[in-house]
């Protein structure tokens, strides 16, 4: 049996070292191309017609002027007379004309009428005199759930709590078990009570879910020695990838699909477009070189990409390309559900937490949301916790980076900081204490926290809760997080030429996180070849069929098929190669682009010498993840990590700077040092921007975004970011758990972090990010009974 | 020619001088005013002297981008950074914000940092445009480029192209920047996905190396 | 955007004659970092364009013993890197270089910054300066008005002027020039802008058919002038509060002051409380929280935007202090 297994670090020529990102060429000179970059043979443009209401019925629709206009192609109405409509910016008419200008005016000559619904876009005021009643869930509703990540077992004590509108077929369930549901929900789909003709009534825009409980809170809080209470939260944000959604469509004959689109699961995109369209997914080809951007938002056709096939089709198959506005990217592409709560934790005087209670409520849009996975990380022994999700016109929610956990850091990192305030306790020496409680990670978190502590300079800058009130201020915060990351899926076909060239193909994608680069490091260090000498070609269908770029599980999944691939190509050419050294294929070994006998360097030959006794034929090999038939497992499932923040406030302003930022990271074994240190630069750099500027801004009366350009929908700039030091856990203890991902963890603890550096610097909580001046001064004022 | 004919082709020379009437405008309210033909410029009156009117429709403009000089026929509405991207096929440039707020559309307009989306085509005319593209030469990345590699700036690389122009400007007029020129010279360019570390040292490497 | 006509006239009279004589037929096309991004969302949809790049005599900065006159199409950044400017009124060389990023500063013009429009979200959805829907229900007041105005604002208009520059240029006691079919005329800047009082009314006192065509400062030796604005991100952003503020010194004390506010009103808001105040007063930090709390005594903040009147408050207070201790750098 071949070993697949990781090799040794001593043994390893570029796994675990820090390489240069290999399209980071294609990217500086402008030669990468986008899906936004695309353009195909005669292609047309198009544009789309969009609600200006945030909730509204759509009653008639008159496209004939846009239809007799000069270069205009096709227009196809994709919601009509009849429709309700759930948020500003949804699609209502599409066109596609000879070019964008002609498009854009088409649209304009399109008359839309409407009857206007009431709206409800705020989330941040706590929901008051919820009633329990919710009434039977139907299949769209199980779907909004699915789309919001509201957690399996959420879902099913609401399913068996509320019950269904109607039956669903084993084709419904099978829909919804590719959208996510577990077997867990389905079984309680087949079981739950079925309320018939219930589903007509107008749904309440509160949700409430039946309270959980865990051992005995109420005994416990009792018992404890220090209670702090507090409210906490955090708003709506949207992904803002700067490359927008979309795609460029076109029939290649009347059956047959290409389309470009920009999306984080290339090898996921034909299943989903087959049947809206009625074609067999195996006659859809996708395609896409580079992506802007997805953290999350990107992994379906959306309804975009399939009108936008459908409207191709009209136009005699043209390729019609309709990618989204700003305006429209930030209003309908997706959203980060909000998380506020009441929280109350009480704990011993010796700062061991034994009780937690929270009344939380958010949102998604109209689907409402689910509570986030809390108390976070520290499973406190005694909890209460009772969700009110809001259904409102926002705009639908996404999958956005870490889903969920942003949220629960925010709202426990932050309520455990308060209660280690109120203790006089120095939080590293009061997270410290209760690590036991942080299972299976205490002891990872412990190792992290005392890095992160010397990197941050922690003993040096920690104080006691300010009470200076003029003036600037610093101070300093932390926070700990967790994550799944088991490789996914993957499949890759290693092909070794007779004359010496390699390539590799899959069907996955490179976010700008360096999978292409990682893939080459494993497939380069298994066959002792430079990086250079093997050719990848990824994101297209054509390939084997990857995973979907989410949930932290591409490097797991790639990294996985490739290694194994590699390492049967290897034997498989050792076969061919050991008579021409006298020796047995399994004393052979690839080192520094020979194929040589192990322990005799005299018996050896060059890669191509080698090569060249495969014959005429190339050798292709296809690698799998996961594959029990070739163990061992070479990913597995857990991360920790720990961040801490240090800011600077300006009193008088309420002005926040941070200073400097520590993450401290785990992940496995590491295949590319310096992609893995940029992913988690980057990671703080965007938590930055969350923590301190991002917020979707609805208009109460309108019903629309009022911020959905980027002047106010802030990001970061370059002279917003402090000194960031990163550091990854590497060798023993880490490297033997196999690859795990680490897209989304570093993004988790940023926004607690800072909240907490600011807690620490003025003395008062700010109880909502993003922490912008009006935020803050409200906390000072408060603090100083203004 | 009515007042409500919404095609508007040849124009007479207005007799009078005092300017353009008040019925030119009402000619061009109708609803699709996208000529097919490229039309030659009307001529009108203006204060005693002749000033052409180019528009609605497509207008023959000339550009000198890259060093090359190209043609193109385009509206008066459409923008440089879409001319580059939708007819040069020059898509180092980007479309993000599309209204001069991120970067990402970068080019240099006479040498100096400008945002393409911010200007439209027709008056890009007659000025030196430098793309991203022309950077790399034969096949050798540009110091700025070079530096953006060793440093690990890119992510997704959307923002790339934007901010290589950018930091190359800054260097050319700050050779050894000071942090507040850093801070300036790179105050209009967004990263999402937070690539500003690695930049900021590839911006370090060039000062001292020199670009 | 729009379909619309372009025309590049190379005089002054030819700009003026081809504008219409009502707004909202034409448009002025400067540095176009504004009227773009207008057009494309909808704001204006002029039918003609006048691109006024082409007029020789708008351009060009000078000075003499009477002072500078700054072209109207003067680059804000040629501005900012003028070495008179820098010299003579060093407060306005660092609000320039603060006001944009070097993109928009290459291509906005003095003129463009004078005439662009409010930043206010309400507007920029299209829904009027005086932030109306339908059926004219007034927004800003029950809706989002963390970014509006805490001072002017007892009328219908509850926009922030939105240049950053003007309150230093009104501090230096600029005028500005325009020419139209009636001539030429100028004003002292302050009165350029007007508050809109009701729907069709505009913010600047400007035709249609006008054209800013230049800037002048009077000389100021001697004065000590700073310019400080409050902005929550470092890198480009619009600022929450500016504060402009030129000093006659007499010694360590106030002989007198110009003392201009930013970003709090509709329009720029020079503040006589403030200049009284400061009279005969030595410039230290007592002087200068009594004069920013004198500006700041009438604002009437609305529902969400009260924390502006503690930041425009610290912002007249810091550039009180930066001019008395020597202005800009």
């Amino acid at each position: 049996m071949p070993d697949y297994a990781w090799p040794q670090a001593e043994h390893r020529t570029l796994i675990g070292k820090r390489i240069g990102r290999v399209d980071s060429p294609a990217k500086v000179s402008g030669q990468a191309k986008y899906t936004y970059d695309v353009h195909r043979p005669g292609m047309l443009y198009g544009k789309v017609l969009r609600s200006p209401y945030a909730h509204a019925r759509i009653v008639s629709v008159d496209t004939s002027a846009a239809e007799k206009m000069s270069g205009v192609k096709a227009v196809q109405i994709v919601q009509g007379p009849g429709a309700t409509i759930h948020w500003e910016g949804d699609e209502i008419v599409a066109v596609a004309a000879v070019d964008e200008p002609t498009a854009e005016d088409a649209v304009r000559a399109i008359k839309v009428e409407y009857q206007q619904l009431p709206h409800l876009v705020s989330d941040a005021e706590p929901p008051s005199g919820v009633g329990e009643g919710q009434g039977p869930l139907s299949m769209d509703d199980i779907d909004d759930m699915l789309d919001n990540q509201v957690p399996s077992q959420q879902m099913v004590s609401q399913i068996q709590q509320y019950g269904i509108t109607e039956k669903p077929s084993e084709e419904t369930l099978k829909g919804l078990k590719s959208d996510g549901a577990t077997d867990a929900v389905l079984d309680a789909i087949r079981a739950a009570t079925v309320h018939p003709g219930a589903g007509g009534q107008p749904k309440s825009n509160y949700q409430k879910a039946a309270a959980q409980t865990l051992g005995d809170p109420d005994k416990a809080f009792a018992e404890a020695e220090v209670v702090s209470e507090g409210v906490y939260g955090i708003p709506v944000i949207t992904h803002c990838c700067l490359e927008s959604h979309g795609s460029i469509s076109e029939w290649t004959d009347a059956d047959h699909l290409l389309t470009h689109i920009s999306t984080q699961n290339v090898s996921g995109i034909p299943g989903q477009m087959a049947e809206p369209l009625k074609i067999p997914a195996s006659n859809i080809r996708v395609h896409q070189d580079h992506i802007g951007g997805g953290f999350g938002s990107k992994f379906s056709p959306d309804r975009w990409g399939i009108f936008t096939a459908q409207i191709s089709k009209k136009a005699d198959g043209k390729p019609v390309r309709v990618m989204l506005e700003r305006e429209a990217e930030l209003k309908v592409a997706g959203a980060r559900p909000s998380a506020f709560a009441r929280v109350k934790v009480g704990a011993k005087k010796d700062g061991t937490v034994v009780a937690w209670q929270s009344e939380s409520w958010g949102t998604g849009g109209p689907g409402g949301g689910g509570m986030p996975p809390i108390p976070y990380v520290f499973n406190v022994p005694n909890q209460r916790k009772e969700h009110t999700a809001i259904r409102n016109n926002i705009g639908p929610a996404r999958a956005w980076r870490a889903p969920n956990h942003p949220q629960a850091a925010v709202l426990t990192m932050c309520a455990l900081d308060d209660l280690a305030a109120k203790l006089n306790m120095d939080p590293v020496e009061f997270f410290g204490k209760n690590l036991d409680i942080a299972k299976p990670r205490g002891d990872v978190y412990g190792e992290e926290l005392g890095i992160a502590a010397d990197l941050m300079g922690w003993k040096q800058k920690w104080h006691p809760r300010s009470q200076k009130q003029h003036g600037l201020v610093r101070g300093v915060g932390v926070s700990f997080h967790t994550w799944g990351g088991r490789g996914h899926s993957s499949d890759c076909d290693l092909t070794i030429h007779p004359d010496g060239s390699v390539e590799l193909k899959m069907g996955s994608q490179d976010l700008g996180t360096g999978t292409r680069t990682c893939i080459l490091i494993v497939a380069a260090d298994t066959l002792g070849l430079p990086i250079e000498a093997i050719q990848l070609q990824i994101g297209d269908t054509m390939y084997p069929p990857s995973g979907g770029s989410g949930g932290s599980t591409t490097i797991g999944g790639v990294s996985s098929s490739t290694r194994r691939a590699a390492v049967d190509a290897r034997d498989a050419l050792f076969a061919q190669v050991a008579p021409a050294l006298n020796a047995q294929p399994d004393q052979l070994e690839c080192v520094k682009g020979r194929v040589a006998v192990k322990g005799d360097s005299s018996r050896s030959l060059s890669w191509k010498e080698a090569c060249s006794k495969l014959g005429a034929m190339p050798l292709t090999i296809r690698g799998k993840n996961p594959d029990k038939s070739k163990p061992p497992d070479l990913t597995s499932s857990g991360v920790g990590g720990v961040q801490m923040a240090e800011v600077e406030v300006d009193t008088e302003t309420g002005i926040v700077k941070v200073r400097k930022m520590v993450a401290v990271q785990d992940c496995g074994l590491v295949i590319d040092l310096k992609t893995a240190e940029s992913q988690c630069l980057g990671a703080l750099i965007m938590g930055i921007s969350y923590a301190l500027f991002e917020e979707k801004v609805m208009d109460p009366s309108t019903g629309r975004m009022l911020n959905a350009d980027m002047e106010f929908y802030r990001l970061a700039g370059l002279s917003d970011i402090p000194e960031l030091v990163v550091k990854m856990m590497t060798g023993k203890g880490y490297d033997e758990r196999g690859v795990i991902g680490l897209g989304e963890p570093p993004v988790i603890s940023p926004g607690a972090a800072i909240s907490n550096a600011v807690a620490n610097a003025i003395g008062v909580r700010v109880p909502f990010l993003p922490l912008t001046p009006d935020r803050v001064l409200a906390a000072l004022g408060q603090k100083a009974g203004a | 020619m009515s007042d409500d004919d919404p095609n508007v082709k040849d124009r007479d020379l207005k007799p009078d001088n005092s300017g353009v009437s008040r019925r030119d405008f009402l000619r061009i309210s109708g609803i699709s005013i996208t000529l097919p033909l490229v039309a030659n410029p009307t001529v009108v009156m203006a204060a005693g002297q002749e000033v052409a009117i180019h528009g609605p429709g497509k207008v023959p403009m000339e550009f000198s981008i890259n060093g090359k000089k190209v043609k193109a026929d385009l509206e008066p509405r459409v923008t440089l950074l879409d001319a580059l991207r939708d007819h040069f096929e020059l898509t180092g440039a980007k479309r993000v914000c599309d209204r001069g707020e991120c970067g990402a559309c970068t080019v240099l307009l006479e040498g100096k940092p400008a945002y393409s989306c911010s200007v439209l085509a027709i008056e890009a005319q007659g000025k030196t445009v430098t793309t991203v593209e022309s950077l790399m030469q034969g096949g050798k990345l540009h110091p700025v480029q070079q530096a953006f590699v060793d440093n690990d700036a890119s992510q997704c690389g959307f923002c790339t192209p934007g901010f290589v122009v950018a930091c190359k400007a800054l260097l050319d007029r700050h050779p050894h920047p000071t942090s507040d020129d850093i801070r300036h010279g790179l105050s209009g360019n967004l990263c999402r996905c937070g690539t500003y570390d690695g930049i900021r040292k590839a911006v370090a490497q060039v000062a001292q190396k020199g670009a | 955007m729009r379909p619309f006509e372009y025309a590049s006239p190379t005089s002054r009279a030819q700009a003026v004659s081809l504008l219409g004589t009502t707004w909202g037929n034409t448009e002025i096309l400067a540095g176009g970092t504004d009227l773009l991004a207008l057009m494309k969302d909808d704001v204006v949809s002029p039918k003609r364009v006048i691109n006024i790049k082409e007029i020789k005599d708008l351009h060009g900065v000078s000075s003499g013993p009477r002072g500078m006159r700054i072209g109207a199409l003067t680059a804000l950044g040629d501005l900012a890197d003028d070495t008179n400017v820098k010299k003579n009124y060093p407060a306005l060389a660092e609000a320039l270089i603060e006001a944009a990023s070097p993109q928009i500063r290459n291509l906005a013009t003095l003129g463009g910054n004078l005439c662009q429009r409010p930043r206010c979200w309400y507007f920029r959805n299209g829904l009027g300066l005086l932030a109306k829907n339908q059926v004219g229900k007034e927004l800003v007041a029950a809706g989002e008005n963390r970014y509006h105005a805490i001072l002017g604002n007892e009328g219908p208009a509850k926009f922030v002027s939105p240049s950053t520059v003007v309150p230093v240029l009104i501090a230096y006691g600029a005028v500005v020039r325009l020419e139209g079919p009636k001539g030429k005329r100028e004003l002292p800047l302050e009165k350029f802008f007007v508050i809109p009082k009701a729907d069709g009314e505009r913010e600047h006192d400007l035709s249609s058919n006008e054209v800013v065509t230049e800037v002048v400062l009077p000389p100021a030796p001697g004065l000590k002038a700073a310019h400080y604005e409050i902005r929550q991100k470092d890198a480009f952003d619009w600022p929450l509060a500016v504060a402009a503020v030129a000093l006659q010194m007499d010694g360590s004390r106030i002989q007198s002051a110009r003392v201009v506010l930013g970003y709090v009103a509709p329009v720029p808001w020079p503040s006589p409380e403030a200049e009284q105040s400061l009279r005969g007063q030595a410039g230290d930090e007592e002087t200068a929280q009594k004069a920013a709390d004198a500006a700041l005594q009438n604002a009437k903040p609305l529902s969400s935007n009260g924390y502006k009147v503690q930041l425009a408050r610290v912002a007249l207070k810091r550039a009180i202090l930066k001019a008395a201790q020597g202005g800009a750098a």
